[in-house]
C-alpha cells in the first residue's frame, strides 16, 4: 500500500485522542515555582539548569526503560555503563587536555567527539557481553536478575578502582563550553544549553526510530508482547541484543555528559545515579521513552527548585514526586507494558 | 488429500505439568480442520506447541513433510504458518495500520489484499490510524484475523476466534473464514462454539486429557448426537 493510499484511507478517520496531560507537567511545575522564586532571572537559571540535568538523566534512563520494557530485565547494572562511559572518556580527554583547554571549537570537538565515540562504542560492546554472559541465563527470573546485575555493577565498580585508582579523575569542560550566556539578567551556562540540545536530539531521534521505522515498530510491539512478535516471524532475540547495546551506549553517553557536568568522574557515580534513573523510569511508566523524558524533566526541575527554596526538602523531592505521580497514575505517566 | 501438517506422538510439558500426552493429528491441505474438546483438553497447548511457543518434549511435528518441532517460533512462522491466538494479542500501542505493517513480513502490504480484508472487516478501514488498544473486543479480533491474512500463509492456526464476541461479529468472521477456505487455505481452528465449527469445518479432531480421541469429518460428528454427547458432553440441540 502506498503512502498516498494510506493517507487516503486515513484521511477521513477519527484519530485516537492523545493523552497530553503528562506533557504539560514540566511546564506546569516550572510555572508553579515562579511565584516562589525571588527574581525571574534566578527562575530562568534554575529552570535551564533543571532542564539540562533532566536531559542528562533522560539519556541515562532511556536505555534502561527500553531494556526493561522490551526484555523484562531489571538491570541494576545499568549504572556500571554510566561510570564506564565516563571513564572511557577520560582515556581520551585527559591525554588531550591541551586540546580541551585550547580556545578553539574545532580542537575542543576533536577531543570530545572521539571521547564520546569511544565511550559509546565501549559501553555498547560491554553491553553485548553483559547481555550474553550475565543476563541471558536469568531471563524471566527477576530476583536473580536483581542479584546478578547488582553484582555486575559492584564488580565493574571495583574493576574501575583497580584500573584507575580510588581517586576522582578531573574532567574539565572544554574551553568553548565554559562560561555563560546572558539572557536578560539571567546567566545560563553554555554547557547546560549543550546538554539540553543533546538531550532533545536523543529524544527526537528515539521517537523517530520508534515511530517511523520498522525496527521501531518491532521494539514497541516487543515491549508489549514478545511472543506475538516472534509468532509473526521476527527474531526478537537479535532485537534484544541490539536494544541492550543501544541502551548501554546511551548510558555511556550519559556518563560522559554527567562527568563533564560535574567536571570529575569516580567509580561510584553509576551506583549513585541509579536511584535517580530508576525513579525516572518508574515515574515515566515502564517501557515508555516519552514517559521517561517527562519523568526526567520533572525530577530534575523539582530537585532544582526545592534545592533553591528549601534545601533540606531536596533530599526527598524525588521520592515525593514519585509517590505523587504513582498515586495519580499507578502505572506511571505513559505505561507501555503491564509488567 | 495430502496432509500439510502432521503431529505424531506430540507431548508437551509446561513446567512440571504434563499437558499433551502423545497427540496424533493430521491437517489435510486445503481443508479446515476443527479442533474441539472441553476446557483444559489441550487444544490451545496443541496450537502453541505447533508454533513453538511451548516446546514439544517428545514427538514429531511436520509441515509439508519437514520437521518443525525443533525450529524457533520465528522460523516456524516463516515456514508459512499464521497464528491467531485466543488472546488476539494485537499490539495495543500500535495503530491498526502499524499492526498490519508488522504482519506483512515480506514487505509492503498488497493493496488488493488489503481491500479484500476491508471488505470483511470495514471497521479496520474506519479505525486505520487509531491505536489498536482503543478498539472493541470484536474489532481487535478482526485485526488479529487481518494480521494472519495480510499475506498468504500455508497454514492458519486460529484459537477460539468467536469467544465472547457479538453474533454480528461472529457472522463477519465466519464469512471471512468461508472466503479464505474458498481460496484454498488450510486451517486448523480451535472452537468451542459447535454451530460455528459445524458451519466451517471439513474435518474434526476431538481432544480430551491431552490426546486426540476422535478424528473424522465434521459432517459425521454433526450428524451423530450420541457421539457429540460422548466426546464433548453436548448435543447440537442443547447447544444453540
Amino acid at each position: 500500500m502506498s503512502a498516498q493510499d494510506n493517507a487516503e484511507v486515513g484521511a477521513a478517520l477519527p484519530k485516537t485522542p492523545r493523552d497530553y496531560l503528562p506533557l504539560l507537567l514540566p511546564a506546569a511545575l516550572a510555572l508553579a515555582a515562579l511565584p516562589f522564586i525571588p527574581s525571574s532571572s534566578t527562575w530562568v537559571t534554575l529552570t535551564i539548569a533543571g532542564l539540562a540535568m533532566g536531559m542528562m538523566i533522560f539519556i541515562m534512563a532511556s536505555g534502561l526503560t527500553l531494556i526493561f520494557g522490551l526484555m523484562d530485565v531489571l538491570n541494576f547494572g545499568h549504572g556500571a555503563f554510566i561510570a564506564i562511559g565516563a571513564y572511557m572518556a577520560t582515556l581520551v580527554l585527559v591525554p588531550l587536555a591541551g586540546w580541551m583547554q585550547a580556545d578553539s571549537v574545532w580542537l575542543n570537538l576533536a577531543a570530545v567527539v572521539p571521547a564520546v565515540i569511544l565511550a559509546m562504542g565501549a559501553t555498547a560492546l560491554l553491553g553485548l557481553g553483559f547481555e550474553r554472559i550475565v543476563i541471558m541465563p536469568v531471563y524471566g527470573q527477576h530476583l536473580k536478575q536483581i542479584l546478578i546485575t547488582m553484582g555486575g555493577m559492584i564488580v565493574a565498580e571495583q574493576i574501575l578502582y583497580a584500573f584507575f585508582g580510588p581517586q576522582q579523575i578531573p574532567l574539565p569542560l572544554p574551553t568553548t563550553l565554559r562560561g555563560s550566556f546572558l539572557i536578560g539578567e539571567a546567566a545560563v551556562e553554555k554547557y547546560r544549553v549543550v546538554a539540553v540540545s543533546v538531550g532533545l536530539v536523543v529524544f527526537v531521534t528515539m521517537l523517530l526510530i520508534l515511530n517511523r521505522t520498522k525496527i521501531g515498530l518491532l521494539i514497541r510491539a516487543g515491549v508489549e508482547n514478545t511472543e506475538m512478535v516472534e509468532a509473526l516471524g521476527y527474531r526478537i532475540t537479535r532485537l534484544f541484543v541490539g536494544v541492550f547495546m543501544a541502551g548501554s551506549a546511551l548510558a555511556g553517553l550519559g556518563g560522559v555528559m554527567w562527568g563533564l557536568y560535574r567536571e570529575q568522574v569516580n567509580a561510584a557515580m553509576g551506583a549513585e545515579l541509579m536511584v535517580l534513573v530508576f525513579i525516572v523510569v518508574i515515574i515515566g511508566g515502564l517501557g515508555s521513552v516519552t514517559g521517561c523524558f517527562i519523568g526526567a524533566l520533572l525530577v530534575a526541575l523539582a530537585t532544582n527548585y526545592a534545592g533553591f527554596l528549601v534545601p533540606k526538602l531536596a533530599l526527598i523531592t524525588d521520592i515525593a514526586l514519585m509517590v505523587a505521580v504513582l498515586l495519580w497514575r499507578p502505572r506511571g505517566l505513559y505505561p507501555v507494558t503491564s509488567r | 488429500m495430502s496432509e500439510l501438517l502432521t503431529l505424531s506422538g506430540v507431548e508437551t510439558h509446561i513446567g512440571r505439568y504434563h499437558i499433551l500426552h502423545g497427540v496424533e493429528l493430521g491437517v489435510a491441505e486445503g481443508q479446515t480442520t476443527m479442533l474441539l474438546g472441553r476446557n483444559g483438553a489441550g487444544k490451545t497447548t496443541t496450537l502453541r506447541t505447533i508454533m513453538g511457543l511451548w516446546r514439544a518434549s517428545r514427538g514429531e511435528i511436520r509441515l509439508g513433510g519437514e520437521r518443525i518441532e525443533a525450529l524457533s517460533t520465528p522460523d516456524i512462522a516463516r515456514a508459512g504458518i499464521g497464528y491467531v491466538p485466543e488472546t488476539m494479542a494485537v499490539f495495543s500501542d500500535l495503530t491498526v495500520r502499524e499492526n498490519l505493517v508488522l504482519a506483512a513480513r515480506e514487505g509492503a502490504m498488497d493493496p488488493t489484499r488489503l481491500d479484500w480484508i476491508f471488505g470483511f472487516f470495514p471497521p479496520l478501514k474506519k479505525f486505520w490510524l487509531s491505536r489498536a488498544g482503543t478498539l472493541s473486543g470484536g474489532q481487535k479480533q478482526m485485526l488479529s484475523f487481518a494480521r494472519s491474512l495480510i499475506e498468504p500463509r500455508r497454514l492458519l492456526l486460529i484459537d477460539e476466534p468467536t469467544k465472547g464476541l457479538a453474533p454480528a461479529i461472529i457472522g463477519a468472521l465466519i464469512d471471512c473464514l468461508q472466503e479464505v477456505k474458498r481460496r484454498g487455505a488450510t486451517i486448523l481452528l480451535v472452537e468451542q462454539n459447535f454451530r460455528v465449527a459445524q458451519e466451517i469445518g471439513d474435518m474434526v479432531g476431538v481432544m480430551d486429557n491431552g490426546r486426540v480421541v476422535h478424528t473424522g469429518t465434521m459432517a459425521e460428528l454433526a450428524a451423530d448426537q450420541a457421539l457429540q454427547h460422548r466426546l464433548l458432553g453436548l448435543s447440537l440441540d442443547t447447544h444453540q
